[in-house]
């Protein structure tokens, strides 16, 4: 059973905070949930499934009994920052077979608060098999992507300055946005003059550590036509996981090469058909390999795309994260995929900022890269149509 | 300018029961790679069911010890460390970290041999894991 047409996205929020002192992160959560029911038109009491993922404390068990909530469908399907995009297709599923008919995805964290950053080491629990292998050698979300940015720049020639255009089209749009974390508009130079985090990746290829959060509500088709706010059709999804296939690891592409395909095919369209893509920014290598994975670009003309502006709203062919992105605007919790939702939604209602606003903005695509691009990550891809 | 590899505290990894016999050979500076008798390949890290083929039929193998750098990234923020994945001779890729070298000198294609460091500290010492350092050319 495909989810083409089967629901659709009502309601989105994003938590305008950046930094949560005095909030918990369930807190955050509830207030997130609140925003994108009042967006829908919507209230606690119409919600019959529940989606959330490792960033919520207690889990679905949790959270359900805080936010009160009467379901008769859960998912707390966890694949890192992509979760949320994976959430809206596993929505549309459930919708599709009866299972629920508003579903609500909620993400919200407060790393900035609590002082945890991507050049940690990851913590991990006990019992998992690749650890051991693994943890001694010091792998973080910083070097994990730069070790793949190398290779990239081994075998297809990607440079520093390429690299450095994903984080200038991302300033461009961050300026027009007044709840971005990073406002000022950068340079190449000013990239390439940023310190060195981890070889090759600047402190300017890196995402914001941010507080803050999202809720999106998931609908169908019925209860879609019911209420007040334009209608954002699902259209085709996929989600792939890529590991390192026992010691056969290929670290010069992602998942987004399985999950990119299957949700073109289930919507029935092409990269040439996309008006605008949220494409996940935790790092710039992230954006550009993505970008060739998903087939925007040839694989290792990444670079080529990404340079000149040519991801800049009203600028270049394919404009990209018009918030600003993980870049300059917001990665709550380190796990940014449900604000590339929003945004994706933002835009084809019309509602982006008029600045960076895409005309005619009739078919979008979130593309999302949760986890470590070297060890194990997981794809999710979400293309979405305005009615 | 050159960065000179530091000692590093590496964290302590989970001894897991099936990879007993790995361990104790790294403690002796031999790194052991899983062969598969039903499919003929091997792979990295160790199971105990061959993830090609699912079957139970493997063995521990010797690696050579020996290979070329695949990539790497050494780490500028805190006391600098070089992260890799090599390629071994087997034509295994692992994740590693290289030292006794300078690390601004590190490259991919580098030629490569194994160099166990201990994890942990004194007061906390852990199993030695499998680093890999330069080949002098
Ligand atoms: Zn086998």
């Amino acid at each position: 059973m495909a989810i083409k047409g089967k629901a659709y996205i009502a309601g989105a929020f994003e938590h305008p905070t950046r930094k949560a002192e005095n909030k918990s992160v369930a807190a955050l959560h509830a207030e997130c949930a609140k925003g994108a029911l009042e967006d829908a038109g919507l209230s606690f009491g119409d919600v019959d499934g529940y989606f959330c993922a490792g960033d919520a404390p207690g889990g679905v068990l949790s959270m359900v009994d805080y936010l009160g909530l009467n379901v008769r469908h859960l998912d707390g399907t966890d694949i890192g920052g992509s979760s949320y995009i994976a959430h809206v297709s596993h929505a549309a599923e459930a919708i599709a077979a009866g299972k629920c008919n508003v579903a609500l995805i909620t993400m919200a964290g407060r790393p900035r608060s609590e002082g945890r950053s991507g050049l940690k080491q990851k913590i991990v629990g006990a019992n998992v098999p690749d650890t051991p292998f693994e943890l001694p050698f010091g792998p973080t979300a910083v070097n994990e992507y730069a070790m793949a940015t190398m290779r990239h720049m081994h075998e297809f020639g990607t440079t520093s300055e390429q690299l450095a255009w994903v984080k200038v089209a991302a300033s461009h749009h961050a300026q027009h946005n007044p709840n971005a974390m990073l406002r000022d508009v950068v340079t190449v130079e000013d990239v390439l003059a940023s310190p060195m985090i981890a070889d090759p990746l600047h402190r300017l290829d890196c995402c914001v550590v941010s507080d803050g959060g999202g809720a999106l509500v998931v609908v169908s088709p019925e209860i879609a036509k019911s209420l007040k706010r334009p209608l954002v059709r699902v259209m085709g999804s996929g989600e792939a996981p890529k590991g390192q296939a026992a010691g056969k690891t290929d670290l010069t592409y992602s998942g987004a090469i399985w999950s990119g395909p299957a949700a073109f095919a289930e919507a029935g369209l092409t990269p040439q058909d996309i008006k605008y893509a949220s494409i996940y920014d935790s790092f710039t290598i992230t954006v550009l390999m993505q970008l060739e994975d998903l087939g925007f670009c040839k694989k290792g003309e990444g670079g080529k795309f990404v340079a000149d502006g040519n991801l800049i709203s009203g600028v270049g062919k394919l404009p990209i994260n018009t918030d600003g992105g993980g870049l300059n605007n917001n990665h709550p919790a380190s796990r940014g995929g449900i604000v590339k939702v929003i945004e994706a939604v933002r835009q084809l209602r019309g509602e982006a900022h008029p600045n960076v606003q895409v005309k005619n903005c009739d078919i979008a695509l979130a593309h999302g890269t949760g986890g470590g691009l070297s060890s194990r990550h997981g794809s999710a891809t979400l293309i979405l149509e305005r009615v | 300018m050159a960065t000179t590899y530091e000692t590093r505290k590496m964290a302590v990894p989970e001894v897991h029961p099936e990879h007993k016999e790995y361990w104790e050979a790294a403690a002796l500076g031999t790194l052991l790679i899983k062969q598969c008798d039903s499919c003929g390949e091997a792979h990295y890290y160790p199971r105990v069911l061959c993830p090609h083929c699912m079957s139970d039929n493997t063995k521990w193998n010797e690696a050579k010890g020996t290979g070329t750098i695949y990539t790497y990234s050494v780490m500028r923020k805190g006391t600098p460390y070089a992260i890799a994945f090599v390629e071994l001779d087997e034509g295994l890729r692992m994740m590693t970290n290289i030292v006794d070298c300078d690390l601004d000198t590190i490259h991919i294609g580098q030629k490569v041999k194994v160099a166990f460091k201990q994890s942990g500290d004194q007061d906390n010492p852990g199993p030695f894991v499998p680093c890999f350092t330069p080949i002098k050319e």
